[in-house]
This record gives structure tokens, sequence and C-alpha cells, in this order.
């Protein structure tokens, strides 16, 4: 169903969500949107929601199973806390995205803010994944416990990440298409170079890229390019900070 | 004064501003669109706008916008600015019934200095001397703002009842700046309301200065009396020091609140690297520590900044010959829906529009 959303507070905007979904309803398309906190929070199961318009904070929180597609930018908080689902973002984000995210993918178009995937998890076959196809800021992955982060940097910067990356990192994996300098990343995270299946997962992400946003991007090609792989030296980087 | 400490909210400030970099003017109706949108992030506590550009028949006079608890405060106030300054006019700030509850007196006078009270400081320094001395000596007075061709209006609630309560439609400003409270370790009242002005500069913020005291001592050295209760009113004072009397580069005075870390000052290149280091060293007690986005209006421009980890939220974007900055996207896009370019400015990089000269700082 269409919700032109001009206007109207979060709090009427996402009640009527879940009414609606109550009722059966697997489809939104809303309209008119700007600003408007917490959509799709918590929502449960097979649901769609396209957005247009800039949603506000925290979209997608909670959310454990629906497809979340913004066709504008989105703001600070995306997939917070999210268990399970999708949210794909035609534009750039904010700060905070994924912060503790366990499960579910983000795929952002383009740019995105500070602090991107903090303190992201994993769990047996819960694997959370963060796809950023431009650059990132400042704490990329900071206290990463799990998942995996992949910076595609499609319009190839020198620098698409900034500094402190992976700092207190213990578990996960992040993938940034270009070198990143030694001085860019935190004491807790080693670089190597990706295995095979890395790459095949790779391949598998640039796909979806690919069909989210620009089918011209050929993933075979993109794949084979430079990355560096970021991963935590050990899992448990404090065990003795309190041991004597 | 009443002081009103509010109970737990899950809220954080909101912030806006808008420059016409032609100097052309708009009416408050767009920067209350703009902050409105953000109503969530504030909680009542607070909200206020400051205009520039909004007195043209006296842009030659000083305009204090003036606050008194009682008719008591106001008398010995004017006895006081009656001795130190020819008053060229004066009336009631023009406000109009609404949700905002328990007004003070609200004054504005349109003065410039008594030549033989100057006594050799420029005019500026003495009326920040006179500022200093009504905001601490004559209890129950507040300026709020004592620049030229600029106000300051604010109270408690919410930013667009605020706007409401001042009529802001019907004043037209190049620059507007907002700001809706959410106070966090100080009381709400109207004094506490964001702006602070001092002369022409007016600061609006989100976030927490914990360097208060490092800041608020420094300041005292050069004769600035902090007394409004809260954090922020350091911010404009430090301004005011480094840009107006020390003559900084807006640009370098952001480089002493917010300073590269030590570790990136040592990979600059030489000259750069110099530069930085005495800023360091020389103003090392203007460092603002703590998470805060701000926006500075002045008498030809705006001004908007991040602490250097980016610990608070800021948008910029403009359209044609506008710039617009925001706590959120969503409070640009409310007043512009399609802007020609938006972008998030990097931590401890300040954004600078000038009239003028256009953007000369992206951030």
């Amino acid at each position: 169903m269409k919700i032109d959303a001009g206007g109207v507070h979060y709090k009427q905007l996402n009640e009527k969500i879940r009414e609606m979904v109550k009722k059966g309803e697997k489809w939104f398309d809303l309209v008119n949107i700007n600003g408007q906190r917490y959509i799709g929070a918590g929502l449960v199961g097979e649901l769609i929601i396209e957005i247009e318009g800039v949603p506000g904070n925290d979209l997608a929180c909670f959310m454990d199973g629906p497809e979340i597609i913004v066709k504008d930018n989105a703001q600070d908080g995306v997939c917070n806390t999210m268990n399970d689902g999708k949210v794909v973002i035609h534009g750039d984000a904010g700060d905070v995205l994924g912060y503790g995210m366990r499960g579910g993918r983000l795929y952002v178009k383009g740019d995105v803010g500070y602090r991107v995937g903090i303190h992201m998890k994993a769990y047996n076959e819960k694997v959370p994944t963060i796809v950023i196809g431009g650059c990132a800021r400042d704490f990329l992955g900071e206290y990463m416990a799990g998942g995996n982060i992949i910076v595609l940097n499609m319009d190839n910067k020198a620098d698409p990440v900034g500094n402190f990356v992976g700092t207190g990192m213990h578990g996960g994996n992040i993938f940034v298409r270009e070198t990143v300098k030694e001085y860019q990343i935190g004491k807790e995270v080693g670089m190597e170079e990706m295995s095979k299946s890395d790459r095949i997962f790779l391949k598998s992400v640039l796909e979806d890229y690919g069909r989210y946003f620009n089918p011209e991007i050929s993933a075979r090609e993109l794949s084979k390019e430079n990355y560096t792989k970021l991963y935590p030296k050990t899992k448990r980087p404090y065990g003795n900070l309190y041991a004597y | 004064m009443q002081k009103i400490t509010g109970g737990k909210d899950i809220s954080g400030c909101a912030v806006s501003g808008i420059l016409n970099t032609n100097g052309k003017k708009i009416d408050g109706r767009y920067i209350i669109r703009s902050i409105a949108n953000m109503h969530d992030r504030s909680n009542g506590l607070g909200g206020g706008f400051a205009a520039y550009g909004i007195y043209p028949s006296y842009k030659e006079y000083y305009a204090f916008h003036l606050m008194f608890d009682d008719s008591y405060a106001r008398e010995r106030c004017e006895e006081f600015l009656d001795k130190n300054f020819l008053i060229e006019r004066e009336g009631d700030i023009p406000t109009r019934k609404t949700v905002i509850q328990n007004p003070p007196i609200l004054r504005r006078y349109f003065v410039e200095p008594r030549e033989e009270k100057l006594d050799k400081s420029s005019e500026d320094d003495f009326v920040i001397r006179e500022v200093m001395k009504i905001n601490s000596d004559i209890e129950g007075s507040y300026v709020l703002s004592s620049g030229k061709n600029m106000a300051a209006f604010k109270a408690v609630g919410f930013p667009e009842d605020v706007g409401n309560f001042y009529r802001l439609e019907e004043y037209k400003a190049e620059t507007w700046i907002a700001h809706g409270r959410f106070p966090t370790n100080t009381p709400g009242w109207w004094g506490g309301a964001h702006p602070f002005a001092l002369l022409d500069y007016s600061i609006v913020h989100n976030g927490e200065i914990s360097s208060y005291g490092i800041n608020k001592r420094y300041l005292e050295m050069f004769g600035y009396r902090c007394t409004l209760l809260t954090d922020t009113e350091v911010m404009a004072y430090l301004f005011d020091l480094l840009v107006r009397r020390h003559k900084l580069p807006m640009k370098i005075a952001c480089k002493a609140f917010a300073p590269p870390f030590w570790d990136e000052i040592d990979r600059m290149p030489e000259k750069e690297k110099k530069v930085m280091k005495t800023i360091r060293t020389v103003y090392g007690s203007c460092l603002v520590n703590g998470p805060f986005s701000i926006i500075l209006g002045f008498k030809n421009g705006m001004l908007a900044l991040n602490d250097r980890i980016k610990l608070r939220p800021l948008i910029a974007a403009t359209k044609k010959d506008f710039l617009m900055v925001s706590s959120e996207e969503a409070g640009i896009r409310e007043i512009c829906k399609e802007p020609d370019k938006i972008w998030s400015p990097k931590a401890g990089e300040p954004v600078i529009g000038l009239i003028g000269k256009g953007v000369v700082e992206e951030g």
C-alpha cells in the first residue's frame, strides 16, 4: 500500500505501518518521507518497504527480516542492532550505520560517515554484511566482533577509508578496494592478501551491488582488483588487561 | 528567573543555519520550518534564533536585546545603559501570545558608547566590557545579543513556538541560525537557550564541552565572564578572542578548537606541521574537548564545525547562492527539496560561507 507521509510524525507513521502489517499487508510505498525516525523498527517477516525521500535516524533498527529500499540518501544509525533483512540505499548515508548489527545486509550506493559497523557481531549462520559503494570516514568497524564490511571505492579515491579503522576489532573482516596505510588502522588489526574464498564472496557482493545500483559494472573484473583485507589479530585483544 | 530542570528524555539538540552568500534576505519562516522538522531532537526547554541584517535603519548602532526578570532589574539596567551609552531608540521586542510561558521583560535598545566613557578602548571592547558587567553585576538583567544590525531571539520552549512568539516572519535576514535545545547538564532557562551572542558573533551548539573549565579560566584572563550557566557560552567568547581580537583567520581558529591529533601533525608537510604545532602550543587552552557541532553566525557569513572525531551530526548543502547547514539532512530538505550539492563536512574541518565570496571552505 502507498502511504503519503508528508508532514506525518514518525509515531503515527510507524503505528500505521505496524497496524497494516498485522492485517497482512506485505508491501509499502512510503512517499514524501522527510526525517521520520525508526521506520521499519522491529518489524518481522517478509515485507518490502520502499521509501521516497530521506528517512530519519535509526532506519531498520531491530528489524528482523524485511527489505527496505531507500531511493535517496539516508541519515544516521541505519540498521542499528538489526537482526535480519536487507536495506538498500540509493544515495549516501550518515554515521554509525550497522551499530551492533547481528545479521542481514546493508548496501549503500555512495559514501558513508563515521563509525560505520561499530560493534557488528556474528554467530554461526548469522553473519551481517555492510557494503559501501563509495568511501567511509574514521572509525570504520570500531570494536567489530563479527561480520563483513566491504568498501568498494567506486569513485577510485586514494583514501577510501579514514583513520582508526578497526580499532578494538576482535572479529569479522573488512575489505577495502585500495591500499590501506599502516597508520590508518587500529593496533588490533592485521592486513593480509585475500584468499580464494574471499574473492568468491567479494564477487557475489559486487554482483548484488551491480544489480541494485549499476548494471554496467563487471563484478568479475572488479573482484580481481587490489583489495586490502583487514582482520583482527586476536579474538581477545584485551584478555590480559585486568589479569594479574 | 525560573530555571527548569527537565526529566530524562531521548533527545539531542538540533541546529540549523541558512546564509545567502549574495546578501539577499529571506524572512524567518524558512529557518523555523527547518528547525521544526527536527522537533524531536529538542524537549521544549529552549529554542532560539539569530538573524543578521534585520535592522538596516539602525545599522550604525549596537542593537542590545535585553531580558529582565522584573521592572527593578530593568530600572537599574536602564540607568546603567544611560550612563554609558547614548540610546538612539528603544522599545519592547515585538512578541505575540503563544504557548510560550512566563516571558521576562524583553526590550531592545539601539545604542552607541558615550565617547567620554571609551577611555582609549575600542568601541567593541568597551561594549563587551559593559555586556559582561550587565550579565554579572546587575541582578536579573541579561544581554541576549549586542551586535550591530543583528539580534538573538530565544526562550524556553520548542524552537518553532519561539519563532512564532517573536514574530520572526516579520524579519528579513541574510543569515539565520537556529537551535532546539535538549539541556543535559544545566537548567533550561531563558538566558541559557541558544544562540549565545556577543557583538556580531552568535553561536548555536549541539553537544557538550567537557573542557568548559579550562576554556572558562583561559577566557577570564582576557576579561570575559561566563555567567549564563551553560558550556556553549565559551565558544562565542573564544571566537571573539581569537578572530576579532587576535585576528586569526577563522579556519585557523577552528584548528585551535578542534586540532588534529599529534600523530596526524607528525605526518604533515614541514610548513603545515609548524603551523599546527604552534597553534596547539599557543592555544592549548582553547581546545574544545567533547562532542559538538556548532553553527556560528557573524556579520558577513556563517561557519559550521564539528569536534575532531565527529561525535555530533552535521550536514551542509548549497542551492544557488544559499548555504544551508543542519543537524539532519531532513532539516535541509524540508526547505530545499533538491539542493545543488549536499555533503557531510569532515570532523574538525569548518564549512565557511561569506557574503560576496560564496562558500570558501567546504569542511
